[in-house]
C-alpha cells in the first residue's frame, strides 16, 4: 500500500475502507541472517537499509514491548547538523542529508518541518565560540548564520533580551534544522522494512545472547531460541544490559532525562530555540504545544520518569527566557533512559565478539541520528567495515584517549555530559 | 528524592551533587586496563547499586549512597569516609 494525494481522496470517499495494517505480526522463525536488539529508531532504520542497501532478506527486528514505545516517541524531536568536533560533524551532517529526503524515502509524511534552530549567546564568551561552531558547521558543508541581536530579536520578538544577567545578545541559526514528527519516523521506517520483508517482532524480549568459541550463534528470547548469524545491538536506553547478555561492560552510564509540553497556545515561537543558560529547548507543534526539556537529571535511573528539582530547573529557566509563556500551564511530563558515554557522543563499532555488532551511547542527542545511524549501522554490519561518516564511532576511544569527542569540552567522564 | 546524609539526616535531594557508581580506586601503579575498567566501564545496574554522593549545601561529606535505579528509592547510606567502597563496577 502506498500513500499519495489520490488515494487520501479516494478513502475519504469511501469511508476510509480500503487502509490495510503498515507492518505485518510474523512469529518469530527459527533462525535469521541478522537478528536486531530493539524495535526503536536506529534498529528500525537499521532494518531498513540493511534490506533496502545491501540485499539482506532474512533479518528480524525483536522489540520487547511495542514498536516506538522507546526513546524514539519520546524526545523532544530537534533534527539539526551543528555539532563541532570531527567525527561529529561528518555524521550529523550525513544524517541530516537523510532526513531531507526521507519522506520521499519512506513515502510516509514524518512531518519533517525544517523550520530553523537558533542557538542564543549571553555574553561575548558564547558569541565567539558560536563564530567558531559556525565556520566549523560551514567548513562540514552546512548551513549557519550568526544573527545580531537585532536580526534575532526582529525573527523571534517573545524572548527575553533583557534578563539582568542573561541578556540576549545574538544566536546561531542553522536554517536546516528543525523537527519531525517522532513517532511518524518510527512508523515509516518499521512499514518500510517491513515490505522489504524484515520481521518485526514485537513483545519479544531477549533475554540472553548465545556465544560458542567467540562467535555469536543467536539470541533466547520470551518467545523462544532465534539463531542468527549476525546479532546487532540497538537498545538504547538499555544497551549496558544487553551487552552483559554477552559479557561485556560498556563505556555507559542509564540515566533519566525529562521532557515536557504545555497547553496547545496560538503560534508564538516559528523555530527551535535553544539557550545556554540554565541550559533549555523549546520547540512549538504543530497542535500549538510548547515542548521544551533541559538538562538529565544527572544520577542513574531506570525509570522513565524523573524528579522534581529538575522540573522547577525547567519551569524557572522557562520563566527567564521567555517570560510571556509563564501563563501557559504544562499539560505533560515525562522521562527517557539515555546511554551517557563519558564524552557524550555515540558507538557504532563492531563488539570484539564474531558477529555481535554495537550500536549505543546516543545520549540524549540520538533522534536526529536515526536515519544516519541506521544507514551506517546497517553498512558496519553488511561488509564488516565502518561507514565513512562514522568512522570515528569507535568503543575503544575510551581506552586509548584517542579521538574522544567531548562536545562539551567537560572531559570524558561519566556524570559531567 | 530525599537523602539521608548520615550527619545532616534526612535532606531534600537538591542539596547533594551526584558523583555516580561508589568504586574503590586502583593503585596509582595499575595498568591501562585497569584504569579503563574503573573510569569508563559500567555495570550499570537496573537494581539497587551504591553511588557517591556529596553533601554539597550541607556537612560537606561524601556519602555512599545504596539506591534503587528502577524505584529511585534511596535504601541505606553511610559515610565513604573510611569505609571500603564495595558498589558494583
Ligand atoms: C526527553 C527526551 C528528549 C530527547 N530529545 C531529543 C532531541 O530533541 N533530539 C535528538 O536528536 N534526540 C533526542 N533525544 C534522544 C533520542 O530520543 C534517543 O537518543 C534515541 O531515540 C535512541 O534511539 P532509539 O530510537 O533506537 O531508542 P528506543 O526507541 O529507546 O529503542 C530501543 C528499543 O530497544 C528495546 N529493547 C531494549 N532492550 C531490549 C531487549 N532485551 N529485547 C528486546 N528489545 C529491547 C526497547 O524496548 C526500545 O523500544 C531525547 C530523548 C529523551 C528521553
Ligand atoms: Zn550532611
Amino acid at each position: 500500500m502506498r500513500f499519495s494525494g489520490w488515494r487520501v481522496l479516494k478513502e475519504g470517499l469511501t469511508g476510509n475502507k480500503g487502509w490495510t495494517p503498515h507492518w505485518r505480526d510474523p512469529e518469530p522463525q527459527p533462525e535469521y541472517d541478522v537478528v536486531i536488539i530493539g524495535g526503536g529508531g536506529h534498529g528500525l532504520a537499521t532494518g531498513y537499509y540493511l534490506a533496502k542497501e545491501h540485499g539482506f532478506t532474512n533479518i528480524a527486528v525483536l522489540e520487547k514491548g511495542y514498536l516506538g514505545g522507546g526513546n524514539v516517541g519520546r524526545n523532544t524531536t530537534i533534527v539539526r547538523a551543528n555539532y563541532y568536533l570531527p567525527g561529529n560533524s561528518e555524521f550529523y551532517s550525513h544524517s541530516l542529508k537523510q532526513w531531507e529526503g526521507l519522506e520521499e524515502e519512506l513515502n510516509y509524511n514524518v512531518m519533517m518541518s525544517q523550520r530553523g534552530q537558533i542557538m542564543v549567546y549571553h555574553n561575548d564568551g558564547q558569541r565567539d565560540a558560536m563564530v567558531r561552531r559556525g565556520n566549523s558547521i560551514i567548513n562540514q558543508g552546512d548551513d549557519a548564520e550568526l544573527l545580531s541581536r537585532d536580526a534575532l530579536r526582529e525573527m523571534v520578538p517573545i524572548l527575553n533580551y533583557d534578563n539582568a544577567r542573561f541578556p540576549i545578545l545574538g544566536g546561531l541559526l542553522q536554517r536546516r534544522a528543525g523537527t519531525a514528527r517522532h513517532d511518524a519516523v518510527a512508523w515509516g521506517f518499521a512499514r518500510g522494512a517491513d515490505q522489504r520483508g524484515v520481521d518485526l517482532i514485537q513483545n519479544c524480549e531477549v533475554t540472553g545472547i548465545d556465544i560458542e568459541n567467540g562467535k555469536v550463534k543467536g539470541v533466547q528470547t520470551s518467545r523462544g531460541v532465534i539463531r542468527a548469524k549476525k546479532v546487532a545491538l540497538a537498545a538504547a536506553g538499555r544497551s549496558g544490559q544487553a551487552a552483559a547478555m554477552a559479557g561485556m561492560r560498556l563505556p555507559i552510564e542509564s540515566h533519566v532525562l525529562q521532557a515536557f509540553v504545555s497547553e496547545g497556545i496560538k503560534p508564538v515561537l516559528d523555530h527551535v530555540v535553544s539557550f545556554a543558560e540554565g541550559h533549555l529547548y523549546v520547540s512549538q507543534s504543530d497542535k500549538g504545544g510548547l515542548v521544551f526539556g533541559s538538562y538529565l537529571d544527572f544520577y542513574s535511573s531506570y525509570a522513565a520518569r524523573g524528579n522534581l528539582p529538575m522540573v522547577e530547573h525547567t519551569m524557572e529557566t522557562m520563566q527567564a527566557m521567555i517570560p510571556a509563556l509563564g501563563k501557559a500551564k504544562l499539560l505533560r511530563s515525562w522521562g527517557g533512559i539515555m546511554d551517557m558515554t563519558p564524552d557524550g557522543s555515540p558507538i557504532i563499532d563492531h563488539s570484539g565478539i564474531e558477529g555481535l555488532y554495537l550500536n549505543c551511547g546516543w545520549c540524549y542527542g540520538g533522534f536526529k541520528a536515526i536515519p544516519g545511524s541506521g544507514n551506517a549501522y546497517a553498512h558496519l554490519i553488511a561488509t564488516d567495515r565502518p561507514h565513512g561518516a562514522a568512522t570515528k564511532f569507535r568503543l575503544d576511544r575510551f581506552r586509548d584517549g584517542h579521538g574522544l569527542m567531548d562536545e562539551e569540552a567537560t572531559g570524558a567522564q561519566h556524570n559531567l555530559h | 528524592m530525599r537523602i539521608t546524609c548520615p550527619n545532616c539526616g534526612e535532606r531534600d535531594r537538591r542539596e547533594f551533587y551526584v558523583k555516580g557508581a561508589a568504586l574503590a580506586r586502583p593503585d596509582v601503579g595499575a595498568g591501562l586496563d585497569e584504569w579503563h575498567d574503573h573510569l569508563h566501564l559500567r555495570d550499570n545496574p537496573a537494581s539497587e547499586t551504591k553511588e557517591l554522593w556529596y553533601h554539597e549545601m550541607g556537612c560537606g561529606a561524601w556519602i555512599e549512597v545504596c539506591r534503587n535505579t528502577v524505584s529511585h528509592e534511596v535504601v541505606s547510606t553511610r559515610l565513604a569516609s573510611g569505609a571500603e567502597l564495595g558498589g558494583k563496577r
